[in-house]
This record gives structure tokens, sequence and C-alpha cells, in this order.
């Protein structure tokens, strides 16, 4: 790793305050090069939506992030710290402040919904009574229009019910960062359109900036303030969704069109 | 980068990773029929895998957070709920031990001899190695099958980012569980064996149940009781190790849920039986 990764580098104000800065990031497995140099911010309060091809590392760069994977070199900056040179605690000090939903929903299998939603919260909100979870674990069931499935296990739910679930879960600690991996991928037209407008509501209620990692059009219309269209491992284009839309460049165009048909 | 990072840095290394091997690792993974050095190699990186991983659940055990309520939960799923299957095979052992011998003891006229062997084979090697080959069926299995399919569908990594170490919270409690239930269970099943030697015995003899058990106990001593017992501790520990080691390293897809559980079971009763002989040997070279 490069030497000014040993600092916690301070991330300067520019007007827009940024939440997420990733510098120069590189991560191989093996033989293959999967992100080659990825560079971009993340501002405060907005929803900023990854596309790319599958296996274009959109999964892998989220996962650097919340360094699940440790990426070979480049820096991450989330909320002023220096993500690769953080000490255990710091690592999971921070982890407090993202929230992670993942591709599969990641539900436990052994718990009901309530342990579930309940798990997070007794770990990094500890000083909550019994009374103070039990209104949260409602209130963010209601948010997510599920509140009768409190008892039920995640083998009962159906696909899109495991996903608002999932994201009950990830919303009930007040994070101030979402990482969204491909969240409407293997839902219906009709349960997508539901999570995206559930990403939006997500993101007025809760003020939270957020990373959307999908190849769904429809989904990254919907909740983008911004977008990014990773390829071969880099920034291919970075912009808004107009820009996306107008693009005369083929590889977009064909992205756009094959997604709309 | 900090000298903490790269204590980090270690800790996440796991041997078949380091660099300078990239031709076995190759190879390793391709489709290939491999040749004994790949496989000496694959073997060895595994093995050095397996003591990194249980250096790591030796350290995390003495961390300052317990998962006690885990603990306790695990706790009643090894032993609990393992129960009715030692049961069944404690009660048979004794049976099946009582009713092979007593036919040679009556022909040399040692019967009475009969509930002092049956209690020394139990407590010192039927009823350890038996119930560690039941429980590295059934506990390993499940372990391996349970963290396996949690690594599959990214439940361990949602664990990590709600900032709970897996490590901690599912395979350290499972480990201390499996060695603290596992010595029970071989008490459970050697009293049940005895008594299934007692039923065994009145099958075609006729003793009572205060003479047989003073009998048997008449020929137990303390010395008896202990390296068993010791070496039970290690059966488990091993058990709760290898059926979280494979869990915890199984690869992406489902079909390595079943090879993790596979895996477990295999290895862990191979383990068992290693164990069982170094055990012997150092008790035998203890009491010479």
């Amino acid at each position: 790793m490069n030497k000014n990764e040993t600092i916690n580098v301070p991330i300067k104000s520019t007007g827009v305050e940024t939440v997420i800065e990733i510098i120069n990031l590189k991560k191989s497995f093996g033989v293959n090069e999967i992100l080659k140099d990825v560079t971009f911010k993340l501002h405060k309060e907005e929803n900023l939506v990854v596309l790319g091809k599958s296996g274009s590392g959109k999964s892998v760069l989220i996962k650097c992030i919340v360094r699940l994977l440790r990426p070979d070199s480049g820096t991450i900056n989330v909320l002023g710290k220096n993500v690769g040179t953080l000490s255990r605690d710091g690592l999971a000090e921070l982890r407090t402040k993202i929230g992670f939903l993942f591709q599969s929903g990641a539900l436990y299998d052994s718990m009901t919904v309530r342990q579930n939603l309940e798990f997070p919260l007794r770990r990094i909100k500890m000083k909550l009574t019994k009374k103070e979870i039990d209104e949260k674990v409602m209130e963010v069931l209601e948010n997510v229009g599920l509140a009768d499935v409190i008892q039920k296990m995640p083998s009962q739910l159906s696909g899109g019910m495991r996903k608002r679930i999932s994201l009950a879960r990830t919303i009930i600690v007040d994070p101030e960062i979402m990482l969204y991996d491909e969240p409407t991928t293997g839902l219906d037209p009709i349960t997508s359109d539901e999570i995206s407008a559930l990403i939006n509501e997500i993101q007025k209620k809760y003020k939270t900036s957020s990373i959307i990692i999908t190849h769904d059009i429809n989904c990254a219309r919907d909740t983008a303030d911004r977008m990014i269209m990773l390829n071969d491992g880099e920034v291919y284009l970075e912009g808004k969704v107009e820009d996306f839309e107008n693009s005369t460049d083929q590889f977009i165009k064909s992205f756009f069109m094959k997604n709309d048909k | 980068m900090t000298r903490k990072g790269n204590n980090e840095m270690k800790k996440n290394t796991s041997v078949s990773k380091i660099g300078g091997f990239s031709w076995l690792q190759a190879k390793m993974h391709s489709d290939k029929p491999i040749g004994l050095v790949v496989a000496l190699f694959r073997f060895l990186t595994d093995v050095a895998d397996f003591f990194l991983f249980s250096m790591r659940v030796f350290k995390e055990s003495f961390s300052r957070r317990f998962e006690g309520r885990e603990f306790l939960y695990q706790c009643y799923v090894i032993g609990v709920k393992t129960l009715p299957l030692i049961s069944v095979t404690g009660i048979v052992i004794g049976m099946v031990l009582t009713i092979q011998s007593r036919p040679v003891l009556v022909d040399f006229g040692a019967v009475a001899l009969l509930p002092g062997m049956v209690i020394i084979s139990l407590i010192r090697e039927m009823g350890p190695v038996i119930t560690a080959l039941i429980c590295a069926g059934k506990i390993g299995s499940g372990m391996g099958a349970e963290l396996g399919s949690m690594k599959v569908t990214e439940q361990i990594d949602a664990m990590e980012v709600s900032s709970t170490n897996p490590m901690r919270f599912l395979v350290v409690t499972r480990v201390l569980a499996a060695t603290l239930m596992i010595p029970i269970l071989v008490l459970y099943a050697d009293g049940l064996g005895l008594m299934g030697s007692w039923v065994g015995a009145n099958i075609k003899g006729d003793v009572s149940f205060v003479l047989f058990f003073s009998q048997a106990f008449s020929h137990v001593e303390f010395m008896d009781f202990l390296p068993a017992t010791i070496k039970t501790f290690f059966f488990g520990a091993m058990i709760g190790l290898v059926g979280c080691y494979k869990g915890y390293s199984a690869g992406r897809g489902t079909e390595s849920v079943g090879r993790a559980a596979n895996s477990a079971v295999i290895l862990g009763s191979l383990l068992v039986i290693i164990l069982d002989l170094i055990a012997v040997q150092i008790t035998d070279i203890l009491a010479s």
C-alpha cells in the first residue's frame, strides 16, 4: 500500500460534503484484475448509482468500502477515516455508521424476523431498553410495510419480503451511509419499483448517503442523483441520469437500450 | 501502513493466499488431474490454514466480550439435542458388549468379572470414542453445513458489517460448547452403557442391580476416569474446530456446503481416532 495511507486523510470541503472518497482503487483475484483504477466520491445525502455489467466489480467495490475485501492498493476514506488503516475496533466503530444491503438479503435463517432486527440493534445500541428496542423494531417494520411478519422465519417470506426485512435490519441502527448491492435483482418489476421507492423514502427520512450497485436501469433511473458506469475495471462515465440517457457512446447506449427492452 | 494495520492484515492472511506459489495455486484450481506435489502442497496449506484458524479461535476465546447467550444456546443444541442419539447408542453398546463377552467369561468361570470388564471398557475406550464419533457425525456435519450455508448466503458477511465478530459469535461459542458438552455426553453414555450391560447380563443370567453395580465400581479407580475424561475435552474441541473450520472456509457455491459438511465428518472422525491413539500412548507412558 502507499505511504499516504498511514494517515487518516480529512475530506476537504468543496461546498458539497463528501462522505466516501475512493482514490485509485485496485483489486485482483489471482490473475483476474477486477478493479484496475477506480476513483470517485459520494456526497452527503445523495444517491449514487454504480452501473456495470455482471462481473465488472461492482460488488467487489462496495465490499472494499466496508473492508469485507481488502484492496490491493488505493485509498478509501469513509467519513474522514482511511478504511485500510483502521484497527479492528476502529473498523467496527465505522461499520456502525454504514448499512449494507446484501444481494441475497443475508437474513439469519435460524432467527425470526424480530430476532434478525434486534440482532444489530442489541450490538450497536447497547444502552436501549427492551421497550425502546420493541418500538424501534415496529417502527422499521412499519416503514417497510411488513409489521405483520414479525414472528415469521425468513424461509416463510417471499423474495421481495426478504429484501424489505433485510432493508429494515439495515436501517434499524440509523446508518449515515447505505450501500445497496443489487437491491432489485431477482424481483418482479412491481416489487422492484417498490424497493426503488423504499430506497428513496429511506434517503429522505433518514438523510442517508447511498451507493446503489445495480444493472437494473429502471432502479437506477428511479433512485439516482448521480450515476457511475464501471467498465473494464475503471470508471467509464460519471454524470447525471440525463447524461447517460443522452450519451452517444455505443457501450452506454447499448447498455440502456438492452435494459429497456 | 501502521503497525495495527499490519497486524490486522496478518490475521486475515491464510497460508494458501501467500504469494510465491502462484504456479501451484493455478494448478490447484485447474480441472486437470493434479500431481503428487500439488496434492501435497494442497494438504500442507490446508493443515497450516487449520492451525492458523485454531490459533485465532484460541485467541478469541479469551477476548473481553464473550457471547454468553449464544454459548448457552449452542450447549443446548449440542448437549440436549444429541441426547436421544447418545442414549440409544450408549444402551446398545453396553448390551452388545455384555452379550458378546458373557459366553467367553462363562467358559472360563469368570462371569463375576463381567461388570468390571464392561465398565473399564466403557470408561476408558468405548464410551469416549463411540460418543465422539457419533458427535463428529451429528455435530460436526451440522456445524460444517450451517456455517457453510451462512458463508454462501453472505450471512457471515452481514454479521461482520453489523459490528459483530463472526469468529467470536459463531465459532468460539460452538467450539467451547462442544468442548464442554462432549465430555458430559460421554459420561452420560457411560452410565447408560452400564445400564444396558445390566439388562444384557439379565437376558441369560440373573444379577441384581445393586450387585452388578457394586461389582462394576469395585474395579474402577480414579486413574481409569481421569485420562479418559481429559481426552474427551480434546475430542470435543477437535470436533468443534474441524466442523467450524470446514464451514467457515467453504467456497461460494451450494456444492461447497455439502462438501464442508462431508469433510467435517470425515476429518473430525479421523482426528478423534488419531487423538485417541495419542492419548492412549501418553496414558500408557505415564502409568508405567
